[in-house]
């Protein structure tokens, strides 16, 4: 990307514009309380741009109006990277840049609003990885923002607390919306469409803490079929195109109330580690728990959803137990069990148990530990339900 | 070492060492009176110490001339293998420089592509016909904490000016027949810190090279050759320092070392400031710190987090074995912004760092 090739061109020094030098020089000496105005117009930047301070603002005067364009970024692998708290962004867009668009490490009271992250070529492998990205966060508001084209998550919400991610649109990422790690996450009002997964929730292991009490509800999840364009050996590679609403390792997690039709592969995709297709458990640590558990769906509006699923074993098997113009039930169950937290039928115990109660929506247990030789359709477990989670409340100041 | 200084500024005698306040930077590196240069030759004013590490940071193989100044009478307290205590005052330098390969000022610049060590000559200078000075970055010790100043030299190599907002410069590496051309990039301010703040939720600036390990070794004074923690003990300006201070092994001497000792230097010299318990990568889970124990937390058979492109469609971090399934080893080969790690500080990659992590991992045991 940043190689000079063909010898047509004059040689020349990449030229910092005169708005770029300011913005750094404004990040560079703010102090908590400043505004810092991004005044309309497409703006050339083509290094990362950081700041340390807290209590600062970025305002634009609208996402398709103060539009900072990284298109020949040289250096930083994020556009705008932020290591401070009580930061607010808004109204601004930031496009193509060469890694994540906007990434918040280690902040509390956080709000992101009406930003729009953008590649503007589409979906492509060679896009960036996040679009919108806070991390080690806590007290995060992220409303009414677009991303577009994250060849990763578009809204990456990791390892955070207190969270809230409302009326976004998010669409040609490989995941819309990825809640990772975060612990009290409510995910609702967004339009989720054309991506290869619409809103995850998912826990990795190896990290300080592990992610649960996320809620998503309310969204509209439609027609996630775009293939997946994620490099190989990240965790969203593993998703497959056509899935709406996908929890991975993740515990008290509820789905309600949302529209979801039109997913491919399913609506609902509720898997283990063991299912993303990494193999590596050696040195685990002891303490990540890889299956998911006390998961409660009901109220949803499902249709349309799981007949065309991705991947070859999941099309043999819908054909094979649905036939050719059959679909998948509206959920789908990777199937693995910690035996631990099981009866002596291998069915998780009630508190741990995935619940469904949506009208006439099935679950599919694929089975996959046991190279799908048990699949279950509808099983009993699963007529259940859970305690309601409570909502999120954030803290002050951002209520 | 007087003499000599004097000899720089011909005309004049040669300007004290001046710590500005926190708030007034000087515009010119000169006012500093740390490092000299006349378009001739570069040179540290009198009680400017120069030093290397064993294991330097890779900057796209510019050279770099360090050197440590205290105020007089105080001295930089030992507390530990891994830590130094400096005092208020001190100004540490670090001038990133090439050995010209072309014309004086070419566009792109045309330098040598050397993985070494910037030695002065023996009178302690640095001879600008045949080198050319991109950048000095200061550290200077203040009450409240370190603060970073990055002064980028002129075309004539007799001054360099304070650029908070860093700057760029097209340079070609040159290695025999092969040239490499690439956007050099100095950092900025808030991008010191990205290096600087080994802990990120305390985000204390502070100093990455000057510690036990990196910097016992000799170093060759215009006085003669010496190790340097006893040249720092013996010149007042080290306290405290144990009679058998940690080694290190030394990146610019083939062979110092075992293959796995040089590989976990080398990561903790380009990598731990970022990927240690505490650091600004902790949200990888990854500790590529020289004491971090070699397991999954090391990268070991690690699936990656948040790796985005970076993956490289590699499953690990380290794959014992095999290097060309390692993400480590694809990530420091790369170049671009979105890949490449660590993240800030190059804009090529370092073969014989690559190589030297390649080699490790293929004869790590074990698989995954």
């Amino acid at each position: 990307m940043a190689s000079c090739s063909g010898g047509e061109r004059p040689e020349q020094q990449p030229v910092a514009s005169e708005f770029q030098k300011q913005l750094q020089m404004q990040l560079i000496k703010a102090r908590p309380g400043d505004v810092i105005t991004i005044p309309e117009g497409v703006h050339a930047i083509n290094r990362g741009l950081s700041l340390n301070v807290s209590g600062v603002t970025l305002r634009g005067l609208g996402m398709d109006k103060s539009i900072l364009s990284f298109k020949d970024q040289v250096q930083g692998a994020e556009g705008l990277l932020v290591n401070a708290s009580d930061f607010t962004i808004e109204d601004l867009a930031i496009e193509d840049t060469a890694g994540d668009a906007l990434k918040i490490n280690e902040g509390r009271n956080i709000v992101i609003r009406r930003v729009r992250t953008e590649w503007t070529n589409g979906p492509d492998e060679e896009n960036g990885a996040y679009g919108i990205y806070p991390v080690q966060a806590e007290n995060v508001l992220l409303e009414d923002s677009v991303a577009i084209g994250a060849s990763d998550a578009g809204l990456y919400v990791g390892q955070s607390r207190n969270v809230v991610v409302r009326n976004n649109r998010v669409e040609f990422n490989v995941a819309g919306i990825e809640i990772e790690n975060t612990v009290h996450a409510d995910v609702h009002g967004n339009v989720a469409s054309n991506n290869t997964g619409g809103i995850l929730v998912f826990n990795m292991p190896d990290l300080p803490n592990p992610g649960h009490s996320t809620r998503v509800f309310g969204n509209e999840v439609v027609g996630n079929n775009t293939a997946n364009f994620g490099a190989e050996g990240t965790p969203v590679a593993s998703v497959p195109a056509g899935s709406g609403i996908v929890i991975n390792s993740n515990d008290r997690v509820e789905i309600f109330d949302n529209v979801i039709t039109d997913n491919d592969t399913a609506n609902i995709i509720i898997s283990s580690y063991f299912a993303t297709g990494y193999q590596g458990t050696r040195d685990m640590a002891d303490d990540y728990d890889p299956y998911p558990e006390t998961i409660y769906v009901y109220g949803n509006t499902l249709s349309g959803g799981g007949s065309s699923p991705d991947g070859l074993d999941l099309k043999a098997l819908k054909v094979a137990k649905f036939g050719l113009t059959g679909s998948f039930p509206d959920v789908l169950w990777d199937g693995y069990v910690n035996t631990d937290k099981a009866d002596e039928n291998g069915r998780l115990l009630p508190e741990f148990a995935i619940c469904v109660d949506n009208g006439t929506a099935d679950v599919l247990n694929v089975d996959l530990g046991n190279g799908s030789e048990n699949i279950v359709i509808g099983d009993e477990q699963h007529r259940c339900t859970h305690e309601k989670l409570p909502a999120v409340m954030l803290a002050a100041p951002l209520f | 070492m007087l003499l000599l200084a004097a000899a720089v500024a011909a005309c004049s005698k040669p300007p004290p060492v001046v710590v500005h306040p926190a708030d007034a930077p000087p515009d010119r590196l000169s006012d500093w009176g740390v490092v000299l240069a006349d378009g001739r030759a570069l040179e540290l004013n009198a009680g400017v110490t120069p030093y290397e590490l064993n294991m330097p940071l890779f900057s796209d193989y510019a050279l770099k001339l360090r050197s440590v100044w205290l105020p007089t009478g105080t001295a930089v307290q030992y507390r530990g293998a891994r830590e130094f205590e400096f005092p208020v005052g001190t100004i540490l330098s670090k001038t990133f420089h090439y050995e010209r390969a072309g014309v004086r000022h070419g566009v792109p610049l045309d330098v040598v592509r050397a993985d070494r060590e910037s030695m002065p000559d023996d009178a302690g200078r640095i001879d600008l016909d045949h080198r050319v000075l991109i950048e000095t970055r200061l550290l200077v010790r203040y009450e409240d904490g370190w603060r970073a100043l990055p002064y980028v030299w002129n075309e004539t190599q007799d001054e360099a000016f304070l650029e908070l907002a860093g700057d760029v410069r097209s340079i070609r590496l040159n290695d025999g027949s092969a040239q490499e051309q690439f956007v050099y990039v100095v950092p900025d301010v808030n991008q010191c810190g990205g290096c600087h703040k080994p802990n990120h939720t305390t985000a204390e600036m502070r100093p990455l090279g000057p510690r036990a390990w990196q910097l016992n070794r000799e170093y060759r004074y215009p006085g003669g050759t010496r190790n340097q923690l006893e040249h720092w003990t013996a010149s007042g300006i080290l306290a405290g320092a144990p009679e058998s201070p940690p080694e290190g092994v030394r990146w610019a001497v083939p062979g110092d070392g075992s293959t796995g000792q040089r590989a976990r230097a080398y990561l903790d010299a380009n990598c731990a400031h970022c990927h240690n318990a505490n650091g600004p990568a902790d949200t990888s889970g990854l500790d590529l710190g020289i004491d971090a124990p070699l397991d999954r937390r090391y990268g070991i058979c690690k699936p990656p987090v948040a790796v985005g492109r970076g993956s490289g469609d590699r499953p690990y971090d380290i794959y014992p074995g095999r290097p060309d399934d390692s993400i480590l080893v694809y990530r420091m080969a790369h170049s671009d912004p979105a890949i490449a790690m660590p993240e800030l500080g190059r804009s090529t990659a370092h073969r014989e760092g690559v190589e030297l992590i390649r080699e490790w991992i293929a004869g790590l045991a074990g698989g995954c």
